[in-house]
């Protein structure tokens, strides 16, 4: 909430996500971004993702890492399963500390 | 009638089992063996869910393991203890038929599995925080060991592909160190270290075969994998299946293949490929390829069945809605199966007539005849991932 708060305009970013691909997404970055990263975003093959892991880190940096991978790393490209804006969310969320899954929809 | 019988039976004995304290409260169990029982892992609730491969049912649940987001599951050899390596470092030890936590410890910052000596009297976690592997008392869970991975001086590296070998020893492999080391731990007061290095580009995971001979570890930074035959007299690493992929851009690896789910059918291994829809087939004699069988996707588990005539695939994300079976005599796939969304783990029966199967986003694990390929059952389970039957106990490498 105090992330919000401190970023309004992260909420409000073009081309956001909505309704129902949020819960997808949530559900992406916990279970499969999971696999390395921890469910809890605390970190296995892949670093810690939590908001204090991720304090100083830039926005736009982790959205392309996101959106891209990292070459030479396991970290692959999510561009295959989302867009530039929703990778740039998932990077705002995370800055913020990642919200928890609430329901477990399907991804497509 | 049998069913009649039995409860006669069980109305004599549980007066005299709970009066020695082994019945849990008012569950009314009756004296049994553990050899068709297992568990599955509910990945969001660090719950344990119990099941028995005969009746085909859950038996019970024992919650309060931590973070379960990658957890892994050994037995003691009696079959009556599993131990849980949770995701948090949380390793766990549950009797299967009391249906409650013994013991447990929180051992590391960040785990992901274990295995257990030959003898039965050692647990040891491979952990990625702090990188090493400390081994503990199966009994009593007390640290008896801790053997840090620090390939460079005061440089820790994650620890993947753990297996037992036979005696009390242990090998696995340094994701960062690209090193594969073997550890003696006959004495766990002076721990004997055997050093493999410069072993290839990032081993992520590994497996040992059946007969404890060959250790096989999985490399991310390159086309190919490490093998280390353990009954040389002088044991040294070599290269096998080097450069498969030469001349093709990897496709994006978006879960880590395990090794660790095996398949050596007959005189084959077949082994994921990273990075590309294939499942590559391996000679054991030779060590040398033998021939490649397109799949549905990224494989993630290649898994003989028991008797090796089937190899079971399961696939990562986007893919991971299907699971395929090939047939070893033809090596081509007989049937594409999709039991549910979000596949992440299969485990056979131990004489492989049924395979179970979970399905995470669809909370259910189905229950497959191997010959017929037909559904037998399912079973509701939130989110379920990892599933293991107390037949691992009897097996090297699990």
């Amino acid at each position: 909430m105090l992330g919000l708060a401190a970023h309004p305009t992260f909420a409000e970013s073009p081309g956001a996500p909505q309704g129902s691909r949020v819960q997808a997404l949530v559900h992406m970055v916990r279970q499969d971004c999971g696999s390395c990263h921890g469910m809890r975003l605390t970190g296995g093959l892949g670093p810690a993702l939590t908001r204090e892991a991720l304090a100083g880190f830039p926005l736009e940096s982790l959205a392309a890492t996101i959106y891209h991978g990292r070459p030479g790393t396991p970290m692959p490209p999510w561009s295959a399963m989302l867009n530039e804006a929703e990778a740039r969310w998932i990077a705002q969320q995370l800055l913020q500390g990642f919200p928890e899954e609430t329901t477990t929809p399907h991804i497509q | 009638m049998k069913r009649r019988h039995l409860l006669a039976s069980a109305a004599v004995t549980l007066p005299s089992l709970a009066a020695l304290g082994l019945l849990p409260g008012c569950a009314a169990s009756m004296l049994r063996g553990t050899g068709d029982l297992g568990v599955v892992i509910g990945r969001a609730n660090g719950t344990l869910y119990l099941v028995d491969t005969t009746a085909q049912a859950l038996i019970g649940e024992v919650s309060g393991l931590g973070d379960l987001s990658h957890a892994s599951v050994v037995f003691s050899r009696d079959g009556l203890f599993a131990y849980v390596f949770g995701r948090d470092g949380g390793l766990t030890q549950v009797n299967l038929l009391e249906r409650r936590i013994t013991r447990r410890v929180m051992q590391a910052g960040n785990s992901i599995g274990g295995a257990i000596s030959a003898d039965g009297s050692l647990v040891a976690a491979q952990n990625y925080t702090p990188g090493g592997v400390k081994i503990f008392d199966a009994h009593t869970l007390a640290l008896v060991a801790d053997v840090p991975a620090e390939y460079a001086p005061g440089k820790l590296s994650k620890v993947v592909g753990l297996v037992d070998l036979p005696g009390r020893r242990f090998a696995y492999s340094l994701f960062e160190g690209n090193a594969i080391w073997v550890i003696d731990c006959t004495d766990p007061a002076r721990v004997g270290i055997q050093k493999f290095e410069g072993v290839g580009q990032q081993p992520y995971d590994a497996l040992v075969t059946p007969d404890g001979r060959h250790y096989i570890a999985g490399l991310f930074g390159e086309d190919g994998l490490a093998m280390i035959d353990l009954w040389a007299a002088e044991p040294k690493v070599q290269r096998i299946l080097s450069g498969y992929g030469k001349g093709q851009e990897a496709l994006p690896v978006y879960k880590m293949p395990h090794l660790r789910g095996w398949a050596v059918a007959g005189r084959r291994a077949y082994l994921p490929a990273i990075g590309r829809h294939e499942v590559l087939v391996v000679d054991t004699d030779t060590w040398k390829e033998v021939g490649r069988i397109p799949v549905a996707g990224q494989p993630v588990f290649v898994m003989a069945r028991p008797d090796g005539r089937q190899v079971w695939v399961n696939f990562s994300v986007p893919d991971y809605h299907r699971v395929q079976v090939i047939d070893t005599q033809t090596q081509t796939i007989v049937k594409t199966l999709e039991p549910g969304k979000a596949v992440l783990h299969m485990e056979f029966t131990p004489r492989g007539e049924s395979v179970w199967i979970s399905s995470r986003d669809d909370n259910r694990v189905s229950i497959i005849d191997t010959q017929t390929l037909a559904t037998r059952a399912r079973l509701d389970v939130p989110s379920p991932s990892g599933i293991f039957f107390t037949s691992r106990a009897a097996r090297l490498g699990f």
